[in-house]
């Protein structure tokens, strides 16, 4: 009983998962996910403060480093894999990531139909 | 000694090492709840986007350099956080200290930049007041702003509760939520940035 313990226990320590039962990453992880956080941050201001592009790929260049940035940070910071410790973590974040869209693509939708429609009389 | 009844117990609650993991997820459950306020302010902020009452717009005020360097603080808050956390998984007290007290250093000059910028718009005349975009300019970073103040009080509150009780299950359970909370701010921020300052400049 107590040699199945201590193996559990020291499975724990020499796997990447803490005592807290929360995932923790490297040193080369940690490295790795800000090297990357810095490239997607200084490409998304560079693009916009020297203007480089067309205003609309502008956007699309904003966008997806942002989301490229959510996600790096999502795996090498907070570590969400789906692994069976992690599946929960990340299946509820999945399902937040629905409700997010409908509220914010849902509440701008509303709105601008709401807005046109009322611009009708001018 | 363990009897059948213990031995029950055991197998019922096949996770009994991770019953601090079961807290730790319970925080990640609040983190997602968490999300949702702020997806209601960022439809908010986009809804009012182009709400200036004939007032002074975002383009005439922001200064991305600054936003830059507040990004910066942050980012690398995020990454030190990290090394605290893996010198807390190796029992090093000084190690784990020494970068904990250097994310809050990062935190704190984060929040001071963003006070000194909510200070220098209102004095140029963007008030929450001013119009329906400056509203929700203000609830929305301001909302963020004290989140990174809630988890720079409970980093000192951290601090004190590691010099009583050292590693503790219970601490590395706290450490661990704290650790998810800085991260997720971090995460907010990288919207924050991209949807507020960098489209609010375009």
């Amino acid at each position: 009983m107590s040699t199945q313990n201590n193996s559990t226990a020291d499975g724990h320590s020499s796997d990447t998962h803490g005592p807290g039962g929360a995932a923790h990453g490297s040193v080369k992880e940690y490295v790795l996910g800000l090297l990357i956080s810095i490239i997607l941050t200084g490409i998304a201001f560079y693009v916009v403060m020297f203007e480089v592009v067309s205003p609309a790929l502008t956007l699309v260049v904003i966008l997806a480093t942002a989301v490229a940035q959510v996600m790096v940070q999502l795996v090498f910071f907070l570590h969400m894999n789906t692994s069976s410790e992690q599946i929960w973590n990340t299946t509820s974040a999945a399902f937040i990531i629905i409700i997010v869209a409908i509220l914010i693509v849902g509440s701008v939708w509303i709105m601008s139909h709401l807005n046109h429609n009322m611009m009708i009389g001018h | 000694m363990t009897t059948s009844a213990d031995l029950q117990v055991h197998d019922q609650d096949e996770h009994h090492h991770d019953s601090g993991g079961d807290t730790v997820f319970g925080f990640w459950i609040y983190i997602m709840s968490d999300c949702i306020l702020f997806a209601t302010l960022f439809a908010t902020y986009a809804v009012m986007s182009g709400s200036f009452a004939g007032q002074i717009t975002p383009k005439e005020l922001f200064d991305l350099n600054f936003v830059l360097g507040e990004t910066a603080l942050l980012l690398f808050s995020s990454f030190t956080f990290g090394m605290a956390m893996l010198y807390a998984h190796k029992k090093s007290m000084r190690g784990m200290i020494t970068w904990l007290l250097i994310t809050f250093a990062l935190g704190l000059g984060f929040l001071g930049m963003e006070l000194f910028e909510f200070y220098h718009f209102s004095h140029e005349g963007a008030t929450p007041q001013t119009s329906g975009y400056w509203s929700a300019f203000y609830g929305l970073v301001a909302t963020h702003g004290l989140h990174v103040t809630g988890g720079l009080i409970w980093m000192l509150i951290l601090f004190a509760h590691f010099k009583r009780d050292g590693f503790s299950d219970a601490n590395m359970v706290r450490l661990a939520c704290l650790s998810l909370f800085w991260h997720f701010l971090d995460v907010i921020w990288i919207c924050v940035f991209s949807v507020v300052y960098l489209m609010g400049v375009m």
